[in-house]
């Protein structure tokens, strides 16, 4: 029966062949730049720069890829990876426990002045860090907080994403829930961590990987404070990699550094798929 | 176990009020449940005594000791909701053995009262399972036994059987009331369902618009009524309600004339039950069958009287007679005829 | 949407409030008012003090054929950038959706490029159109077109718009994809019946029931344009040849960091801030609108 009406619906014989076809070559047209920067990260620098570089990988894999870890250009890419991790891991936490607190506060309390706190928060909905960069510069500048992790850190969190998605979860869950843990005699934050937080779990996952690539991927705010290269982040780091002037770049390292800046955000959306594109179509809804 | 009184209660939201002011006392091991439509007041009616909404006016106490300003925790009561609000990422011992653990027992104590309460419920094979994985009767179960194993001196339950099929409410009906028997604990229990109240309660509050039109036992409110409302919530099928006029020492139904025992003269509500309808050739009413439903024991007979008021009539066996376009002749024995105030709706002698 | 049932109490929920609230006024509200104050002052050439002139900073911005030339700018490139990252994303949405079994497994294939970072993204398409080095130039040259977008505006153009959408596409993709795959079967099927062929069915029926999405996408890849494409630019034109890429997100950047123009640079902060708030309107009542469904 379900043959019979997908059949009925679905393209067959020449036609299916025809779509696989097409995804086939938008996969390949797609994949094209990285694949190249992969193959450009396994072979050596004279190779790329007698055009035309070649398009199947080389033997140079070890040697690049260890040069980019240990040494790198300005600073070794190992660095920068542990900044990039601490930034982004350090963004997704933060945003999602205040995000959790507040929601909750929001949702589950009536308190004064919560209406103006409410609009205060979703304000900030409205407004990337790169337009307001200038004087969120000078913030950092004057707490010294250039050149740290905590500088890289907050200026990011101050967005109510996650507050948002938080409150349209917690309003789904029933009030007789609320209502049974009362009379099991749980006070607010009793029923926070025991009831809300557990029911929570997919959620936070979901934000968890949103928001890890978020940070991650940022480029903008560490490029404008972190003058010294040991806090280099990976994403910002590969432009500082190219040099000023006439030289010819480290194509090799630059590449190897590229293809390292994509992993771990590439593992993360593949590894938790499901819950990604859940998290993503929830908070985009 | 302990006695719950109210006094005079009332509740309002904003300029509603929706609880006009019931008082009721409640006996120790009593089961009273609270019966009426949807809108009616019952189900907050039941929450203020949970302590789930404020009261407005009037005195809560529970075992003698005055509760309106008190947290749910601190009332002694347990709560079986309608929706069973089962802690769905706990499983089945742990949303039974939450509160205990709020309360701080110790482990092996909390362990040992929710193993209690499966075995007494028959969910031991399910402690470790969790909520979506039960059925819902078992779900129902659960919501029992978290009720259960905190020995409160109240039992709370919400329309506790509305999300259930019909057969499983059949059983959970009996069931409940056993286990509320056999605990001796006072419950209050909340309603649509006029056959639960009837089957179940000692005694029925029989609720409407936010004031209780009756209060007594089962059969006191089917056989004398207080008000038309609860003459027609309580029975089923309900109860046939025509107008008729007393005039010399009868009472008139259009050319129909039905002795009157109260000897009220002027215009009132006659309330007939179908159940108490006999089929008689002699019999005053005079009804055209429209439809006829066999249910087997009885025959529902739906129809009209000659005053254009719809009819129906209940009668033994397997009726044939009258259907199709036929006249059917009934007679009704005095003691059950039902006289209303036609204004106020108020029991007439 | 309001909870009917809450906890008692107001000391709490405010010290729950308070971190985010803290944060929002730090980071947030602080930096936003600044920019507002700063864009009605000049600075002198030594920092040291500042002018009040009211609106002047705006009139000189309007006035200025440089910024104008940037709006202008910007508007070609988030255009380009929002159809080149949606209709190839619809495209390959629609092929997959008709592989029900195998469009799990392209799905995953074309995630990847979602994860990389827009700066990441810019680096790969400089390096495959590199003038010294890049091979997808280099194979140009031997078709005889002489490709060089450090010289050619539209060049430059046209690499960074292609290097923005490529991420986009994968994220507009999953949205296309779940959107087609909610599309009830039975409504195509009945459409079937009625003896529409595919892309009769696509256009008439298919294609209005997305509508919803569609609007969505493209207000959210018209933001992304605007704010989120920094990276893209700066790695591969750093806003030239002759600000030919310059977007008002580079132009912020470059005259407040790079020139110090404080003044400027917050004035252009605040338009930015309006066309935000403008979008963000526009996505609320999107939301709104899903709400009723």
């Amino acid at each position: 029966m379900a043959i019979q009406i997908s059949g009925m619906v679905e393209r067959r014989g020449a036609g299916l062949w025809l779509t696989h076809l097409a995804m086939i070559a938008g996969v390949l047209l797609i994949f094209f730049p990285i694949w190249l920067a992969f193959v450009a990260s396994t072979v050596t620098q004279p190779e790329i720069v007698r055009p035309p570089m070649p398009l199947w990988p080389g033997d140079q894999f070890v040697e690049n890829y260890t040069a980019a870890l240990l040494s790198g250009v300005n600073v070794p890419v190992a660095v920068m990876l542990g900044n990039s991790l601490i930034m982004a891991v350090g963004i997704a936490v933060g945003k999602i426990i205040i995000s959790l607190l507040s929601a909750f506060a929001i949702v589950y309390f009536r308190f004064p002045a919560r209406n103006l706190f409410f609009w205060l928060i979703f304000l900030t909905l409205m407004l990337p860090v790169e337009v307001r960069i200038v004087p969120t510069y000078e913030v950092i500048a004057g707490f010294g907080m250039l050149n740290s992790y905590s500088g890289l850190i907050f200026p990011l969190i101050a967005s109510a994403t996650a507050t948002f998605l938080f409150r349209q979860f917690f309003l789904t869950v029933p009030d007789e829930l609320v209502e049974a843990a009362r009379v099991d005699g749980a006070r607010p934050m009793r029923f926070f961590w025991d009831i809300i937080l557990p029911m929570s779990r997919t959620n936070i996952a979901a934000l968890f990987v949103i928001l890890f690539i978020y940070g991650w991927n940022q480029y903008l705010w560490p490029l404008l404070i972190t003058t010294d290269p040991s806090m280099n982040t990976i994403v910002m780091g590969i432009k500082q990699m190219f040099p000023s002037g006439d030289d010819v770049a480290n194509w090799p390292v630059i590449m190897a550094t590229s293809i390292l800046a994509m992993i771990p955000p590439v593992v993360v959306v593949i590894s938790m798929q499901k819950l990604f594109i859940r998290g993503l179509v929830d908070s985009e809804k | 176990m302990a006695t719950v009184t109210l006094d005079n209660i009332t509740k309002r939201f904003g300029r509603d009020e929706v609880i006009k002011g019931v008082s009721l006392d409640v006996a120790d091991g009593e089961f009273i449940v609270i019966v009426g439509p949807s809108g009616c007041g019952k189900s907050t009616l039941l929450r203020m005594v949970a302590g789930l909404e404020t009261i407005t006016s009037g005195d809560l106490r529970i075992g003698g000791v005055r509760a309106n300003d008190r947290e749910p925790m601190d009332r002694d009561i347990a709560m079986v909701f309608q929706n069973y609000a089962l802690y769905p990422h706990m499983s089945v011992a742990q949303n039974m053995g939450y509160g205990l653990k709020i309360a701080g027992l110790p482990r092996a104590e909390i362990a040992a009262k929710v193993a209690d309460a499966a075995r007494l419920l028959q969910l031991t094979e399910l402690l470790d399972r969790k909520p979506r994985q039960l059925s819902g009767g078992q779900r129902q179960r659960v919501a029992m036994g978290r009720a259960i194993v905190r020995a409160p001196s109240v039992f709370l339950f919400d329309e506790p059987l509305s999300n259930l099929d019909a057969k499983l409410r059949v059983q959970m009906r009996l069931e409940i009331r056993e286990l509320q028997a056999k605990l001796g604990i006072t419950a209050l229990y909340v309603t649509h369902d006029q056959v639960e109240a009837m089957t179940m309660a000692d005694r029925m509050i029989v609720m409407n618009a936010g004031r209780a039109e009756q209060i007594g036992t089962p059969l006191d409110v089917y056989e004398r009524p207080a008000t038309l409302f609860a003459a027609q919530f309580i029975g089923s099928p309900s109860m046939n309600v025509v107008n008729a006029e007393g005039r010399d020492g009868a009472l008139h139904l259009g050319e129909a004339a039905l002795p009157n025992s109260t000897g009220h003269a002027g215009p009132v509500k006659l309330g007939l039950r179908p159940e108490h309808l006999r089929p008689d050739p002699e019999g005053p009413i005079t009804m055209q069958v429209q439809l006829a439903e066999p249910l087997g024991a009885n025959t529902l007979l739906h129809g009209r009287l000659a005053t254009g008021d719809s009819f129906t009539a209940s009668l033994p066996g397997v009726h044939t007679a009258g259907q199709g376009s036929g006249a059917l002749r009934l007679s009704v024995a005095a003691e059950h005829m039902h006289l209303f105030d036609a204004h106020s709706g108020a029991r007439l002698g | 949407m309001e909870k009917r049932v809450t906890f008692k109490g107001w000391l709490l929920p405010l010290c729950l409030i308070a971190p985010q609230v803290f944060i929002s006024a730090v980071f947030f509200f602080y930096p936003a008012g600044q920019a507002i104050w700063q864009s009605l002052f000049i600075p002198d050439p030594f920092g040291l003090s500042s002018r009040f002139v009211g609106l002047g900073n705006f009139e000189y911005l309007l006035g200025d054929s440089y910024y104008r030339a940037s709006f202008i700018t910007t508007a070609i490139f988030s255009t380009l950038v929002t159809l080149a990252a949606m209709i190839p994303a619809l495209f390959l949405a629609v092929m997959a959706d008709r592989l029900v079994k195998s469009a799990g497994a392209y799905r995953t294939l074309l995630i990847w490029p979602y994860a990389v970072a827009p700066a990441v993204a810019g680096v790969l398409w400089l390096f495959m159109f590199n003038t010294r080095v890049g091979v997808v130039a280099w194979y140009l040259g031997q078709l005889g077109y002489d490709w060089n977008h450090v010289l050619n505006q539209n060049e430059a153009m046209g690499l960074v718009v292609v290097a923005s959408a490529w991420g986009r596409i994968s994220y507009n993709f999953l949205f296309f994809l779940a959107a087609l795959q909610a599309v009830p079967r039975s409504i195509i099927e009945a459409a079937a019946i009625d003896g529409a062929r595919f892309w009769r069915r696509f256009f008439t029926i298919v294609l209005p029931l997305l509508s919803p999405t569609t609007f969505f996408l493209l207000v959210v890849n018209i933001v992304y344009a605007f704010f989120e494409t920094f990276g893209v630019i700066h790695t591969i034109t750093s806003g030239g040849p002759q600000q030919a890429t310059t977007i008002l997100v580079y132009k912020v950047f470059s005259d407040g960091f790079v020139g110090q123009d404080l003044g400027s640079s917050a004035a252009q902060s605040v338009i930015l801030l309006l066309v935000v708030g403008l979008l963000t309107v526009l996505q609320f009542k999107y939301i709104e609108k899903r709400v009723h469904y």
